[in-house]
């Protein structure tokens, strides 16, 4: 519970922390919320050498709405997602998924593009985005780049991220409606077991800790796409996945819990 | 908060006991204010960083610290082997040989030659901070030879199972029966119309207090005196153990209970941390220190529970039970600490419960595995015992065709047979267990309830109502010396209190019952405040401190209140009596033609005569004019043990709603009736009961220690042991019946963890009542999801 002995240091701008990343390289991990890195690293399983912190790169905190595009700063908190009244009008998805994340301290810390960043596959708000068919804008030393969120987790706490780039913006289309999201666990402050979140009527459906990734549940988009009821759509969400095993559950267990929450959330955003 | 029996009716001419006082201690708590071990610090202390054994079962080749003494910071590494010259012969103690022939192995504070479970500490590391301390235990490099390892309590008595303790040729402890009348049981089987068998899994807890423990050993050097900081329940228990241990003479031991964040128990006990600290401390002449982190908790802080049961009713054809009978497999780790071998009994006398049965056999068989030693954490032996009689009183109900609520009727103890002698050989006190069950049937609704259980039935929901019973009793208020003594106990159970007004008429009260945050200074001075006439806050409460308190056996059992509330209760009586006889002589009467109205004693009938409690105090200290031949001063020393247990009793009810797609379980009623005799701070009493069902449910729906069959633990952080969460938490609907105890001049018996006793079956049984038309008769703990799932598809015959 002692992490081990790391340097700090406190990006002034995005720019300034995509030049301290070029310059420490993989050795060194930004530093936003914390909720996550902390505890890995006293733990140890994150022994990174030099922690960039972009905490306080305020310029990065922001909801704004324009074309049918809602914009998010990276450092935006889960608590600030929770209750904004523009997503609460415009994406009420966002927000309702943010008020599920950990419990109010972690939310009040938290951050957007952080939880992606660190795309772990039980975490709610990749999987909103992804439902949602959301984009990520990286900073890197050559500028800005767009990533689709589709193609942005590559693999168990792996994104597409390089190690001299940051998030600073997260893109979802206005609207979602016909969503919901279901998340199943033991306590309230608990990463999902499984989590399922459904957009625009079954268009997009995505998967949570259903894979070493957050997942888009293709096959039951495709149900709903070909007009099957939410039962038989449901059937096939865990078709070809191969779930984790942990205490909470096992990759049997994690599938029957996949179905019963896709025709759950399905009902619920309106698909019968 | 539903108080549907006001307890202050049950105090006479009181004042501000029975009524809710909010709890002095909290704004310091609250506010940081407060001193936890973590928070203090002294010149020149060296921080201690414990390397533990990530074999179950391994032989020590060898410690090589080379890579440690690189790190900055670290200076010293050191082997059990090194150490075993600080404590020579002197093991960690065990004050409880429950019997005369009970296997006890030597119990080191750092094994030498093998590592008996994963956290066994095999060397320590010296450091100038704790950072150093934790990158220093991770540098040390151990090479084990691991041996097979025995982790489950059954297999731990197969023949031919691996032995933790190869000296001792078995892995038996010790195997102790209470067997009043062999023959009696065996003829009330043979008549028995229903037999009840049951087999029951008590998972192992992690205890879990918000604050993990901590040590600081400070030495002086001139001296020869050592003051022991600890996170504990019992400095004056550890103080003797010290000195025992480690042969430093007791009267130059200070131990120091600095605020204590919770201890369920598991701060009642003299751990490895203490022992090696203080040694180290008087050995180096510097302040030696170590602070648990929350993973270490899980494995080098003891854990409770672990017993399997199995259980026997013989009924008769009415469902009156004629006999109980119970065989138990008590997992007692790899060690036995302060009071492992006695939790198990705690709970052999009630495994009748609160039934009046004639006949009773309990044998218990305890066993060392190569895990965490076992010991007391909240209940001791009595949850598990109610837990065991509580879902086997359900299986009769169904076998005779009854609610649970009537065969706990057909069997209560009746309300007027108090006192009680129990076929296990205890006398209850006082209690009217039908009057508390009926109180909870009506606060419960029931009618409503099974209403709409037995619509979910018929409509085939998914969401299944499930309706579950726990009546309960239990001993507490440890306990009669005697008593303890016939127990092979270690030590009394007598607590001690000294009562002293200062010259301003303020008292200071010193206790020897240690809080670690029960709320003793809110309690002892209402106590106080009442007899004397004055405000509560007129009271100080000294505690914790050997120095301030040298006399006193803790805080464990429920026993704060019964024993050290009323040593505080006879010790202001014995105030009064010294303060009456000055009264008498101010006021040139009779003492017998006084009375003590509102603070000022006044003759009988003669308001106008008076003298003031404050006019009494100034008197006593200035010795100006006492009566010939009186001591100055006013202040008395009480040192009671009490003549019997405590024995506090109720009924809860817990409802819960299972989803039967899902396995999972929500409560969605909990009501609590509970008889703890007379109330001083309702408040208190209703967080204890609060706090105490939630760790109860916890058990059922929650928290597991899990161990792999090689006897590596999973569970090693609160992500991975689920501790609920106030999210979790029902809404409890809580009362009391109140029944004085005869015992001590009170009438109180105890709450502590009367919650914690009753809650575990009150959910498990609702949950299997939910279940039982499909198919379902018992259920693991915790009732996870999972679990409960697998349960419903195996009963369906599906695929699990």
């Amino acid at each position: 519970m002692i992490p081990a002995s790391f340097d700090y240091k406190v990006a002034e701008s995005a720019e300034h922390a995509v030049a301290l990343l070029t310059e420490h390289g993989d050795e060194a991990k930004l530093l936003a919320g914390g909720h996550s890195l902390i505890p890995m690293m006293r733990f140890r399983l994150a022994t990174p050498t030099v922690l960039v912190d972009v905490g306080r790169l305020d310029d990065l905190r922001y909801i704004n709405a324009d074309n049918g595009t809602i914009s998010i700063g990276a450092l935006t908190r889960h608590s600030e997602l929770e209750h904004s009244e523009l997503l609460a009008q415009s994406c009420p998805m966002m927000a309702s998924v943010a008020a599920l994340v950990g419990d109010p301290a972690v939310r009040h810390r938290g951050t957007l593009g952080g939880t992606l960043a660190h795309s772990d596959p039980a975490s709610d708000l990749p999987a909103a985005v992804l439902a949602l068919g959301g984009t990520i804008v990286a900073r890197g030393p050559g500028g800005d780049r767009e990533i689709a969120a589709t193609d942005f987790f590559t693999g168990y706490f792996e994104s597409a991220l390089a190690d001299d780039e940051m998030i600073v913006e997260v893109r979802v289309p206005a609207g979602g409606a016909g969503w919901n999201y279901q998340k199943f666990n033991r306590r309230a402050q608990d990463w999902a077991i499984v989590g399922v979140a459904v957009a625009n009527a079954g268009a997009g459906v995505s998967l949570v800790n259903m894979g070493s990734t957050p997942l888009r549940a293709s096959a039951v988009e495709a149900a709903v796409a070909s007009g099957a009821s939410a039962a038989d759509a449901a059937a096939v969400a865990a078709e070809g996945l191969q779930p984790p095993s942990d205490l909470n559950a096992d990759a049997d267990y994690r599938r029957h819990l996949a179905r019963v929450f896709t025709q759950r959330a399905l009902n619920a955003a309106g698909v019968a | 908060m539903t108080m549907t029996d006001d307890p202050a009716t049950h105090m006479d001419s009181a004042s501000h006991m029975g009524r809710p006082r909010l709890r002095r201690e909290d704004p310091e708590l609250l506010t940081g204010e407060a001193q936890f071990i973590d928070d203090m610090s002294l010149h020149g202390e060296v921080w201690v960083g414990i390397v533990r054994s990530t074999e179950a079962h391994a032989t020590i080749l060898g410690v090589d610290g080379s890579a440690a003494l690189e790190i900055d910071g670290v200076t010293e590494v050191l082997s059990g082997a090194d150490l075993a010259p600080l404590w020579g012969e002197g093991a960690l103690p065990c004050a409880w040989p429950v019997t005369d022939d009970m296997r006890n192995p030597a119990h080191l504070p750092v094994a030498t030659s093998v590592a008996k479970y994963v956290g066994d500490a095999v060397a320590v590391v010296l450091a100038d901070s704790r950072y150093a301390a934790a990158d220093g235990a991770a540098a040390v490099s151990v090479d084990y030879d691991p041996l097979p390892a025995v982790v489950d309590v059954e297999a731990a008595v197969a023949d031919g199972a691996p032995l933790v303790h190869e000296d001792l040729g078995t892995n038996e402890s010790y195997t102790w029966p209470l067997i009043p009348n062999p023959e009696a049981v065996e003829e009330a089987f043979s008549n028995a119309a229903h037999v009840v068998s049951e087999r029951y899994v008590q998972q192992r807890l992690i205890p879990a207090p918000m604050e993990p423990r901590g040590v600081i050993a400070a030495p002086g050097v001139a001296s020869g005196e050592l003051t022991l900081y600890s996170a504990t329940q019992i400095p004056h228990i550890l103080k003797v153990m010290t000195a025992v241990t480690l042969g430093i003479p007791e009267h130059k031991i200070r131990v120091v209970a600095p605020s204590v964040g919770g201890g369920f128990g598991c701060k009642l006990n003299v751990y490895a941390e203490e022992i090696l600290c203080s040694a180290l401390a008087m050995d180096r002449g510097v302040p030696v220190r170590w602070t648990e982190s929350r993973s270490e908790a899980a494995t080098a802080t003891i854990q409770g529970r672990g017993q399997v049961q199995h259980i026997e009713l013989a009924a008769d054809d009415t469902g009156r039970v004629q006999a109980v009978r119970v065989k138990l497999l008590a997992d007692m780790g790899a060690y036995l600490q302060l009071v492992t071998p006695g939790v198990p009994l705690l709970g052999g006398f009630l495994y009748h419960g609160c039934y009046d049965i004639a006949h009773y056999s309990f044998e218990c068989t305890s066993v060392f595995t190569n895990k965490t030693p076992t010991d007391a954490y909240r209940g001791a032996g009595r949850p598990e015992a109610t837990y065991a009689i509580e879902r086997a009183m359900d299986s009769l109900a169904v076998a005779v065709g009854v609610t649970p609520e009537e065969i706990r009727s057909r069997n209560f103890i009746a309300a007027d047979a108090f006192p009680y002698e129990s076929c296990a050989g205890l006398i209850f006190d006082s209690g009217d267990y039908q009057a508390v069950l009926d109180k909870a049937v009506e606060m419960a609704g029931l009618e409503g309830v099974r209403a709409t259980q037995a619509q979910r039935r018929a409509d085939g929901s998914s969401r299944q109502i499930g309706i579950g019973f726990s009546s309960y009793v239990e001993m507490c208020g440890l306990a009669p010396s005697r008593v303890l003594a016939s127990l092979n106990y270690g030590a009394g159970g007598w607590e001690a209190a000294t009562v002293r007004v200062l010259p301003t008429a303020k008292v200071q009260v010193i206790t020897g019952s240690t809080p670690h945050g029960q709320g003793h200074e809110t309690s002892w001075s209402m106590i106080v405040a009442d007899k004397l006439g004055i405000d509560p806050d007129d009271v100080e409460v000294l505690h914790s401190d050997t120095a301030i308190s040298p006399t006193g056996l803790d805080t464990y059992g429920s026993r704060s209140l019964s024993v050290g509330g009323t040593a505080v209760f006879m010790a202001t009586d014995k105030v009064l009596d010294k303060a009456r006889l000055i009264a008498a002589h101010q006021l040139e009467a009779n003492e017998d033609d006084l009375e003590y109205v509102d603070g000022a004693f006044q003759v009988k009938g003669t308001p106008t005569a008076a003298a003031p409690f404050a006019a009494i105090a100034f008197a006593a200290f200035t010795a100006h004019d006492l009566p010939d031949g009186m001591e100055p001063n006013l202040e008395a020393h009480v040192t009671y043990d009490p003549p019997n247990f405590t024995f506090p009793n109720g009924t809860h009810i817990a409802v819960v709603e299972v989803d039967t797609d899902t396995g999972d379980v929500g409560i969605v009623d909990y009501v609590a009736v509970d008889d703890c005799g007379n109330q001083v701070n309702p408040m208190i009493v209703e967080g204890q009961v609060h706090g105490g069902v939630l760790q109860g449910a916890a058990q059922a729906l929650y928290e597991d220690a899990v161990y792999t069959e090689d006897g590596q633990i999973v569970t090693v952080n609160l992500g991975d042991y689920l501790v609920p969460s106030a999210a979790e938490a029902p809404v409890y609907r809580v009362a009391s019946h109140v029944t004085p105890s005869p015992t001590n001049p009170m009438g109180v018996k105890g709450i502590g963890e009367a919650g914690t006793i009753a809650a575990t079956p009150a959910v498990i049984n609702a949950v299997v009542d939910a279940l039982r038309p499909m198919g379902v008769t018992d259920m693991a703990m915790p009732a996870s999801p999972q679990t409960v799932w697998r349960a419903i598809n195996e009963a369906q015959g599906g695929a699990s």
